[in-house]
């Protein structure tokens, strides 16, 4: 017999030995990042679930003019055309999240951040928008103007 | 008088070898030549750093975070506190004279080719610097919890939140939520006063140290031609009493414009309310405003927005890695690429930047 120590270490030993090291120092390491990075992470609100919302009387709402309602806690827009018709869209402009509003001029739904238009059916029809505005529901009842969440 | 302060010194010396330094001090030298003047905008960036640094502190003292205390207290700080409107008048104009020294000092530093080795460490430090200099800018702005800060905290964040995988999840770190809320200006105000500085002062004294000890960085043209002895200057006293005369016209500089045109607190945010039209960002991030506003829709099958933002990324990485791309320079060769490359940058940023502002 020598006396190399390397000979009375039995390599699966050793090799047992580095894999309940290294797996427990793996082991502290996350169970000091994991809760760092669950604490990043906002917890959900609980949020009032909106279904419809009372904007008003008929005879209130002008005309070709536009208005931002209070969903929840979302804007949307209510639109009234020169004819009368009304519609509803999120007022969250598909590009990058600014709030839109009605332009009298140009006739259409229109996000002053970048340029970005829509028509009356909530189309993107100029700028960088990639796709439609969302539409709600607009609902008459009687004169009450309702807003509701399209199923 | 002066047997005290040398009693003070030679204590100071003999516990921590003073002589050293002051031996070191005395022996650096700044090159003159044609482009020295390019030497000054790092210290003037330095200047208007520790100026933010003591009105920022300043504005602290009153300044409340919070939805319904943010706008109201900046109105208190500016109509109540005594000097409370030159004070944050000086923070927003510093900020801005901040990015603007920054940008010139890192262009003067690429077109010199100052980057090139042995001073990567110094590029990249400065780099990332700029960065947070702009994530700065960014936090600050939303601070005033004003109309035009709402905005564009919406769409800057919503920028983040286009790249590719990783941005819902930055997306919601950055705005504390799915919306731009409290919770939002929450996180803005402490990386504003307590993260982005402390990393922003770990990198500075990185950067000041590497340009202590490496010295001043001098352009190939000169050093090829240096058949002639270089013509120096000491660094102390003559360059840092330059350096302190500039200071002072800065600050000059500094009051009349925060004096005459003191900066304005806006509407407070609404997030009810539409954009407001003929929003604009700070100036220094209308050209890539400006890209965003004219890439259509869609390019090929990608989204424009994405496209942009990706683009951006890129090309600021790219730029930030230029001492490991451009070679030639690093071995002491002329390299034209990277000249019109720059020039290219410049150009772009100041026809982009004039077009955001007329269109």
């Amino acid at each position: 017999m020598t006396s190399d120590p390397d000979d009375h270490v039995q390599p699966g030993k050793r090799d047992f030995l580095k894999l309940i090291l290294g797996g427990s120092l793996v082991a502290w390491a996350a169970s000091i990042l994991y809760p760092l990075f669950a604490y990043l992470k906002p917890p959900k609100q609980a949020e009032v679930e909106v279904t419809s919302v009372k904007v008003g009387t008929l005879s209130s709402i002008e005309k070709d003019s536009g208005m931002i309602v209070r969903f929840g806690n979302k804007p949307v827009i209510l639109v009234r055309s020169a004819a009368g018709e009304l519609r509803a869209f999120d007022a969250t402009c598909t590009h990058l999240d600014c709030t839109v509003q009605y332009h009298k001029e140009m006739g259409v739904i229109w996000c002053a951040c970048h340029n970005g238009k829509y028509d009356f059916n909530g189309r993107n029809i100029a700028g960088p928008p990639p796709r439609p505005l969302d539409e709600y529901r607009v609902v008459l009842q009687g004169e009450e103007v309702l807003i509701s969440k399209k199923s | 008088m002066k047997t005290f302060l040398t009693k003070i010194y030679t204590y100071v010396d003999e516990r921590v070898q003073l002589e050293d330094l002051v031996q070191f001090m005395g022996k650096k030298y700044v090159p003159v030549h044609r482009h020295s003047v390019w030497y000054y905008f790092g210290g003037i960036t330095l200047f208007l750093f520790l100026i933010q640094v003591v009105t920022g502190i300043l504005l602290l003292l009153y300044y409340k975070s919070g939805e319904e205390l943010a706008f109201e207290s900046i109105q208190f700080i500016m109509s109540k506190v005594q000097f409370g409107w030159l004070i944050r008048s000086i923070h927003s104009w510093a900020a801005n004279l901040f990015i603007l020294a920054a940008v010139i000092h890192m262009f003067s530093v690429f077109f010199e080719r100052a980057y090139r080795k042995p001073r990567e460490l110094t590029w990249l430090t400065g780099m990332l610097m700029l960065f947070l200099g702009l994530g700065f800018g960014f936090s600050g702005y939303l601070l005033p919890w004003n109309e035009l800060a709402f905005f564009a905290t919406k769409v800057g964040t919503d920028i983040a939140g286009v790249v590719p995988v990783i941005g819902k999840p930055i997306l919601i770190f950055l705005r504390g939520g799915e919306d731009v809320t409290g919770a939002t200006l929450s996180r803005f105000f402490g990386f504003h006063v307590a993260v982005f500085p402390g990393i922003f002062t770990v990198l500075l004294g990185i950067h000041l140290l590497l340009v202590q000890r490496q010295g001043m960085s001098e352009p190939l043209g000169v050093e090829a031609g240096a058949a002639a002895p270089q013509k120096t200057m000491p660094f102390f006293p003559n360059f840092l009493l330059r350096d302190l005369l500039l200071w002072l016209i800065v600050l000059n500089i500094l009051a009349i414009l925060a004096v005459f045109f003191p900066w304005e607190l806006g509407q407070k945010a609404d997030p009810f309310a539409p954009a407001p039209a003929g929003i604009l960002p700070e100036w220094y991030f209308l050209f890539m405003f400006q890209t965003l506003k004219m890439i259509p829709a869609q390019v090929w099958f990608i989204d424009g927005e994405v496209l942009g933002i990706v683009t951006f990324g890129i090309a600021g990485l790219l730029w930030m890695l230029v001492p490991f791309w451009d070679r030639k320079s690093a071995r002491g060769e002329q390299n034209r690429t990277t000249t019109y490359i720059g020039i290219f940058v410049v150009g772009y940023i100041i026809i982009l930047t004039i077009l955001g502002w007329l269109l």
